[in-house]
């Protein structure tokens, strides 16, 4: 166990320590399909009131993680504890503590705005008197109230996510678990999203987890867990984490990377790699550093971009891969893994 | 946290106070089973294509195929209307087609995600299915309903107590065969799948249960598989409620209304209706295991 401990919370300098008072507690959690072990032995708190994000490629183990806190997958191996209920002994506890926030749409379309609210408050056993003004209160918070007697059928990807986010509060969970929040909107309804969700952090004393695979909406959470292959390799606030990389990342762009990294290699030191097309590497204050790579590299250089550490990078440092290409390589293999199972038919 | 205080500033006022949740009980189950129920009953006063095409077939059977074969039929039938005879078991088919149709909509939510926001409720799975299975019971009675009205046309009287008999089956049935299909849709992911498979059980159903013709002096191999068919013991006490009320003669009577024997022993009606509603429970309990099993 004390190992196994030490991923998440000793990873994370400056983390608060692991105490069992906060909202949530996940000790050593594993699930295992068969071979596949899709999270293995992770160990982190949420502290209430807290934005928690987890971070990583898709295939990582953040939904499954979040399905086992949800009650909907059960756990093979650790513990999790959710608003001071456990999740395999107590699921309905939990589940009457949690909002929920899936990826997939779970509205029923052919219904009202309102009659998905009422139905949700039933099924949640919400206090008939107290079900008028919280739907309003919270219809209002995401924008839809003006809609409510409308059918969700009609109703923008956007304003459905909205929707399911005020049902997920309509009966004032302590956390609300958002799955990817954003995933499939345009950017311009992502930022909105976002909009709301802050806003709700201050009408509502909720602790919020959620999952994404996108590096911008990380920079929202308070803090943030990188989840890669089943493990949490680093977590920390975000400022932290960027700050940590401590180097700035230079992409070059030339007709022959091969070449390109053997050179950076031989004449300035520096180990660089292919990532995303181009060749990538982190030097301290890069900016200081474009006129002598020009200089020195002795080939020629057709772009070159300088950027401030992002949670990119932080992923990069800490995994050897950005996000894109892990979510590549996972694709690959998932396309090798049917064509082999076509294959032996 | 720096970026939450500046949209805090063009906030109302707190909120009013968050909603307290009481644990679980039996009152918050029976909320549960009540808003599943209502569900489908939203669903359904908003579908009138579906309260209008579920009434195709039973029309079929009756005007169509009761006008048509009664010529071919009038000397077996004893001067009773074909339509009359048939009459019965159309109230039966109506109904349980509607009651497949209700339970194939859990195929449909699982399809959309909804069923996802019910199995995550903080309530027992039994509530659910109980209302879902609630649910589908009232729209094929009600279906059934708009059939009684129609008695007259086949010359069946409007007696207040046959009503009510005739009422009281399309519910049992309409329970029992939804109860069936949920059970099905637990185990069957995908609608085609769903509605084949239940084609293949609905159909023979129909056909060996002597809804179109009387169940005595079959060859014994029929006999055999209509009285292995549960919905026999629907049609029956359906069937001897309506002649109960025609005014035919004693040969008539004993040709086309029969009744159900096991072995000689001619089975009461009330026992039939309980072979269905047995049968009805035994299937809701499996349908209720299944859904527990589901994570």
């Amino acid at each position: 166990m004390s190992a196994a401990a030490q991923n998440g919370a000793a990873a994370a300098d400056g983390a608060p320590p692991l105490s069992d008072s906060a909202t949530v507690v996940v000790r050593g959690l594993e699930k295992r399909y068969g071979e596949i072990e899709a999270v293995r032995g992770i160990d982190f708190n949420v502290e209430a009131g807290e934005t928690f994000g987890f971070l990583g490629p898709n295939g990582a183990g953040k939904s499954t993680t979040i399905s086992m806190l949800c009650t909907l997958v059960k756990p093979t191996g650790g513990s999790a504890r959710v608003a001071g209920f456990d999740v395999v002994n107590q699921r309905d506890s939990v589940r009457r503590n949690i909002g929920l926030v899936f990826q997939d749409t779970t509205l029923d379309s052919y219904l009202t705005a309102e009659q998905n609210m009422r139905l949700h408050a039933e099924l949640y056993g919400v206090p008939r008197d107290a079900v008028a003004a919280r739907l309003e209160q919270v219809l209002e918070m995401v924008g839809l109230w003006e809609r409510r007697k409308s059918t969700v059928m009609t109703f923008s990807g956007g304003m459905k996510r909205r929707l399911e986010i005020a049902r997920g509060l309509m009966h004032s969970p302590r956390v609300l678990f958002l799955d990817e929040p954003t995933v499939g909107l345009d950017p311009q309804t992502r930022s909105s999203i976002w909009t709301y969700i802050r806003e709700l952090k201050v009408a509502e004393e909720i602790t919020i987890f959620l999952t994404t695979h996108y590096m911008d909406e990380a920079e929202n959470c308070d803090r943030i867990a990188i989840i890669d292959k089943g493990k949490i390799v680093v977590l920390d606030t975000p400022e932290a984490l960027k700050a940590a990389v401590g180097q700035d990342r230079v992409q070059i762009t030339t007709d022959d990377n091969e070449a390109a990294i053997a050179a950076l290699e031989e004449k300035l030191g520096i180990a660089a790699k292919v990532a995303e097309g181009v060749v990538t590497f982190g030097v301290p204050e890069g900016e200081k550093f474009v006129p002598r790579l020009f200089a020195e590299l002795g080939m020629p250089i057709r772009a070159v971009s300088v950027s401030r550490p992002s949670l990119d990078d932080v992923f990069m440092s800490h995994t050897g891969t950005t996000i894109r290409d892990a979510e590549d390589n996972a694709a690959d293999n998932q396309l090798r893994t049917m064509a082999r199972a076509f294959g032996r038919r | 946290m720096a970026s939450t205080t500046s949209t805090a500033s063009r906030l109302p006022a707190p909120p009013v106070a968050a909603v307290r949740v009481p644990a679980s009980s039996l009152r918050s189950e029976l909320r549960a089973i009540k808003v599943v129920w209502l569900r489908e009953m939203i669903r359904f006063t908003k579908d009138r294509l579906r309260i209008v095409t579920s009434l195709v077939q039973p029309f079929l059977f009756l005007f169509v195929l009761g006008t048509g074969l009664s010529r071919l039929a009038s000397a077996g039938t004893h001067g009773v209307n074909l339509r009359t005879f048939v009459y019965p078991g159309v109230l039966c088919m109506s109904v349980m087609f509607i009651a497949i149709f209700s339970a194939a909509s859990i195929v449909w939510d699982r399809e959309f995600g909804f069923l996802r926001e019910m199995m995550v409720a903080p309530v027992r799975r039994s509530s659910l299915v109980i209302g879902k299975c609630l649910g589908g019971a009232t729209v094929a009675a009600f279906q059934g309903v708009i059939l009684i009205c129609l008695a007259g046309l086949v010359g069946v009287p409007y007696a207040p107590i046959l009503i009510l008999e005739i009422f009281g089956l399309q519910l049992l049935v309409a329970f029992s065969i939804t109860s069936f299909g949920v059970m099905m849709a637990a185990r069957v992911k995908q609608m085609q799948s769903f509605m084949a498979l239940t084609q293949m059980v609905i159909m023979p159903m129909y056909f060996l249960s002597g809804s179109l013709f009387p169940v005595s002096g079959l060859p014994q191999w029929l006999a055999i598989l209509n009285r292995l068919d549960p919905l026999t013991y629907a049609v029956d006490p359906m069937r001897r409620a309506v002649f109960a009320h025609l005014n035919i003669s004693p040969v008539a009577r004993r040709v086309l209304d029969p009744g159900v024997t096991w072995f000689g022993w001619h089975l009461p009606g009330l026992f039939e209706a309980g072979v269905v509603a047995l049968l009805g429970l035994l299937m809701l309990g499996v349908a209720i295991w299944e859904f527990s099993r589901i994570e």
